[in-house]
């Protein structure tokens, strides 16, 4: 008792001619389907090549293009034949030229040997595969597929789309559940014998010609009427990628291909020399062979493809740029922009770099140049703190900034005098944090020594473009975590607002909370923001600030500014 | 784009296709092994002009590529490039005195020779001082690549091209001829690179790093283009537009994930070496580095990145393996 090999080729002739070697040397019998495809020549060549295979055999030639039924009637002729001329074989094994063994022969042979009623096929309901070529799943049984996709996409998906309009649907023949799964099966002589032998197979034929990939579900469905022990797994190992085509192997999957003690697998590239050296490997006589082991080739491909699919903002590609979405506009980890902050407090920004472990830097998009932290001329990546640089595309540089310091949570200032451009991207990007105290950019202008004038004009100026900028926070679109606060509010309780950005941030630093940041000196402030006022300018996004000092608590009166003690 | 739009696009194609046919007269075969080609074979194709210096370590690195044929044009060399190229078994050189600049920076006259050579081949068109990174290169040849493209049913593999520099610029006059460019020219600039959209061609548009860093901080506008589609399944149908940086039919131009996750892309490694790039038609190299040169400022700065692989350069996001796997 052996098992029988159904070979079908349409390429790599070479390979296909070496596979069919290691399966001949251990005495398996070999059914070789051809494409019609394949000129003359070249299959005669093949022919000649393998002519001294005492076991082989070609069979009826038809024309077998991606997902169109002439590959099960190939199937079908070769297995037929294989089960008529072989009478020894008790399962057949549907191999390809691409497949190689990577186990000994003869370890199959003992595997199947011991298994002698079981059929080893992947057989799964539409309902559990997630394949989605042409998105199709429960379609590909219900609609009529009559023009391949890969030569006449544009016929397929008219067609497609025409039947779905019409709501047409063929019936399923009784008698049978669709199933799935990979193309390549063993099944024992028993179960194949039963299914090309059913009565009803005219009937069945006739359904499946116009079914969408009949090779991946004529076998796996009919297998269920007739199997009596299913094992529904395929002993080729093939893998798919996250678009439905098959993973090919190369030189560099070597060591992963050892350990998955699969017997069989496909693709692999044909001039793949090192693979073709080294499999099928020789085991030497007396050490124990073990069970198929795939999960670790599942786990090292399947982490290939997530880091792609869907897709991944938090990684950016150069070979992607998604120009139809607004999704491109995305950072790659969360960020913190705080505005007012450093005109409020001094030393803002040491003392935020002292309380968490995240980088802050100054005013980013500050007319004059970027200020990077720590009054650096560039920053990681080689990002030059040029302004004029930087507005060439703001948006860019501040992907590339945080891109460029993933790991480590960065935080900048922000303010009505800085490049406003960036504004509705950073809003819509749930990625950042805009904490906002209106109406600071009033104290700087409080403290300077301007002509009162100019400072007038500039506070109009600042304040128009901070309540467009509020504006924008305050659209629909906003994605960000946004807080705001007026002036006069902050001022009156600094404390809840510190502790809730820097619960923003996250990451406090170890050393805990030890101090807070020195408030500017706000004494005459007031009468400041009266005098604007009186000039004719309403500083209304102060909020309402006292003319004279705010009446303090009694036991808070001897300190003027907020402390925290521990 | 409507149909006008790209009746207009077909328009251009054709103008490029018979511009390239007109510098094609200018072109004279010095070495001609055409008749070496076979169907199969991966081609490059290049404009030289005094790149003798650099040719010996840029042939064989695509040769160990799997590169079979290389269809060169020599730009007036003088200092024995052709003479070289002459002895190489799998080269074909063409000559010419043409303008450079006239010929579009080469595109016309290597349009031409795609034309007449390329149709059916995997097609590389680079500079003599690029050098192709794609995904697994150190393990995959490139015909693996190609193999895996088409399989996709892809055309194009796009390439950013990432400007290689030394530390320091002495380095890079120590240059000995058949050695590594990347080995002193080894830091790059890693994440200061801006991406846009060309609506019109559909192609993107990449600029930044150290030449813009350096040399167009005042006019990042016309800082360079670093895009680039090196590796085209060729039609005889196809131009390229300028330079490597995009195609008709603009299909072709779409190397890169537009609608979900990413295609596979690799890096085009540029060395310019300031000793082996005098060139007499002036701004026409406008690519070649000029670090070094008096009044320059240093592209190297403390967070230059120090090449180590394609690994590190896929993690860094300057190119991607896609699906492939």
């Amino acid at each position: 008792m052996t098992f029988g090999v159904v070979m079908l080729v349409h390429t790599a002739f070479d390979r296909a001619e070496q596979a069919a070697r290691h399966w001949s040397a251990f005495g398996c019998p070999i059914v070789v389907h051809v494409d019609r495809c394949v000129d003359r020549k070249t299959r005669d060549a093949f022919a000649r090549a393998v002519s001294d295979l005492p076991n082989l055999s070609f069979s009826r030639r038809y024309r077998s293009e991606w997902g169109t039924w002439g590959i099960v009637a190939a199937t079908q002729y070769a297995a037929e034949q294989m089960l008529a001329r072989h009478p020894e074989v008790n399962h057949v094994f549907l191999a390809s030229g691409a497949c190689l063994p990577l186990r000994p022969v003869s370890e199959l042979a003992a595997y199947l040997a011991a298994r002698p009623e079981t059929d080893f096929i992947e057989s799964v309901t539409t309902a559990d595969v997630p394949w989605t070529v042409g998105g199709l799943q429960e379609e590909r049984f219900t609609l009529r597929f009559p023009f391949p996709w890969k030569r006449r996409r544009a016929l397929f998906d008219r067609y497609v789309a025409l039947q779905r309009r019409l709501g047409v649907k063929r019936k399923i023949p009784n008698g049978i559940v669709p199933h799935m799964g990979s193309q390549w099966w063993c099944l024992t002589r028993r179960t194949l014998s039963a299914i090309l032998r059913d009565p009803s197979r005219a009937r069945y034929d006739r359904y499946f010609r116009r079914v969408w990939v009949p090779d991946e579900s004529y076998f796996q469905t009919l297998v269920r009427r007739h199997a009596i022990q299913l094992e529904s797994r395929s002993l080729t190992l093939s893998k798919f990628d996250r678009r439905g085509r098959p993973h090919v192997f190369y030189d560099d999957h070597l060591p992963l291909l050892r350990r998955s003690e699969c017997f069989v697998a496909r693709k692999i590239w044909r001039h793949s020399d090192q693979l073709y050296a080294a499999f099928p490997i020789h085991r030497p006589t007396g050490q124990v062979a073990r069970e198929p082991n795939p999960g670790q080739i599942d786990r090292a491909l399947a982490k290939a493809v997530e880091t792609q699919a869907p897709i991944n903002p938090a990684l950016h590609m150069r070979s992607r740029y998604l120009w139809h979405s607004d999704d491109t506009q995305m950072t790659a980890a969360p960020y913190s922009v705080f505005q007012g902050f450093s005109d409020l407090f001094e030393n803002f920004e040491a003392w935020l770099t002292r309380a968490t472990e995240a980088r802050v830097h100054g005013h980013l998009f500050a007319p004059d140049r970027a200020h990077f932290t720590s009054g650096q001329t560039s920053s990681d990546g080689a990002l030059s703190d040029s302004a004029t640089l930087r507005d060439y595309n703001p948006h860019a540089f501040l992907q590339n900034l945080i891109w460029n310091t993933r790991g480590q949570h960065q935080c900048f200032q922000f303010g009505p005098a800085d490049n406003q451009s960036i504004n509705w991207q950073v809003a819509k990007d749930p990625n950042a944090r805009i904490s906002v105290i209106t109406g600071a950019w009033a104290i700087p202008l409080f403290q300077s020594a301007d002509d009162f004038g100019t400072l007038r004009k500039r506070a109009a100026r600042f304040q128009k473009i901070e309540s467009e900028h509020l504006k924008v926070l305050g659209s629909s679109w906003t994605k960000a975590r946004i807080r705001i606060w007026t002036l006069a509010d902050f001022v009156a309780t600094p404390m809840e607002p510190l502790l809730t950005i820097l619960n923003d941030i996250g990451s406090t630093s170890p050393r805990g909370l030890s101090e807070v940041p020195r408030m500017a000196d706000l004494d005459g402030f007031g009468a400041f923001l009266q005098k604007l006022k009186n000039e004719g300018m309403h500083p209304y996004l102060v909020g309402d600030f006292p003319v004279e000092p705010m009446p303090l608590e009694e036991d808070d009166a001897r300190r003027e500014r907020p402390y925290l003690v521990g | 784009m409507g149909i006008l739009g790209s009746y207009r696009m077909r328009l251009i194609r054709k103008r490029l296709r018979i511009r390239a046919y007109g510098k094609g007269f200018q072109l004279r075969p010095a070495v001609d092994r055409t008749a070496q080609l076979q169907a199969q074979d991966i081609l490059l194709f290049a404009v030289l002009r005094n790149d003798n210096l650099r040719l010996p370590h840029f042939l064989q690195y695509y040769r160990d590529l799997g590169v079979s044929h290389f269809l060169l044009v020599d730009n007036g060399s003088t200092d024995g490039s052709a003479e070289y190229l002459a002895t190489q078994p799998d080269v074909s050189l063409w000559r010419t005195m043409g303008s450079y600049r006239k010929a579009r920076c080469g595109v016309d006259w290597l349009n031409y020779i795609k034309g007449r050579y390329g149709h059916g081949h995997w097609c590389v068109t680079v500079d003599a001082d690029e050098l192709l990174v794609y995904p697994f290169c150190d393990t995959r040849p490139l015909r693996a690549l190609t193999d895996w493209l088409e399989s996709c049913s892809v055309r194009a593999f796009s390439a950013m091209l990432l400007d290689m520099y030394a530390k320091a610029p002495r380095d890079d006059a120590s240059y000995v001829r058949g050695q590594n460019p990347i080995d002193t020219a080894c830091w790059f600039d890693s994440g200061n690179y801006t991406v846009s959209h060309n609506p019109l061609y559909n192609n993107l548009w990449i600029q930044g790093g150290p030449r813009a860093r350096t040399q167009f901080a005042d006019k990042p506008e016309q800082a360079p283009a670093l895009n680039k589609i090196p590796l085209v399944k060729w039609h005889r149908k196809y131009a390229y537009v300028s330079s490597t940086h995009m195609l008709l039919p603009r299909g072709l131009n779409l190397a890169y994930g537009a609608w979900d996750g990413d295609k596979a892309s690799g890096v085009l490694l540029h060395a310019g070496l300031p000793g082996a790039t005098t060139l007499a038609d002036g701004a026409d190299q406008s690519t070649a580095i000029t670090d070094g040169s008096a009044g320059e400022a240093q592209p190297w700065c403390r967070w230059s990145e120090k090449y180590v692989n394609w690994r590190q350069l896929e993690l860094l996001g300057l190119m991607s393996k896609g699906n492939w796997a």
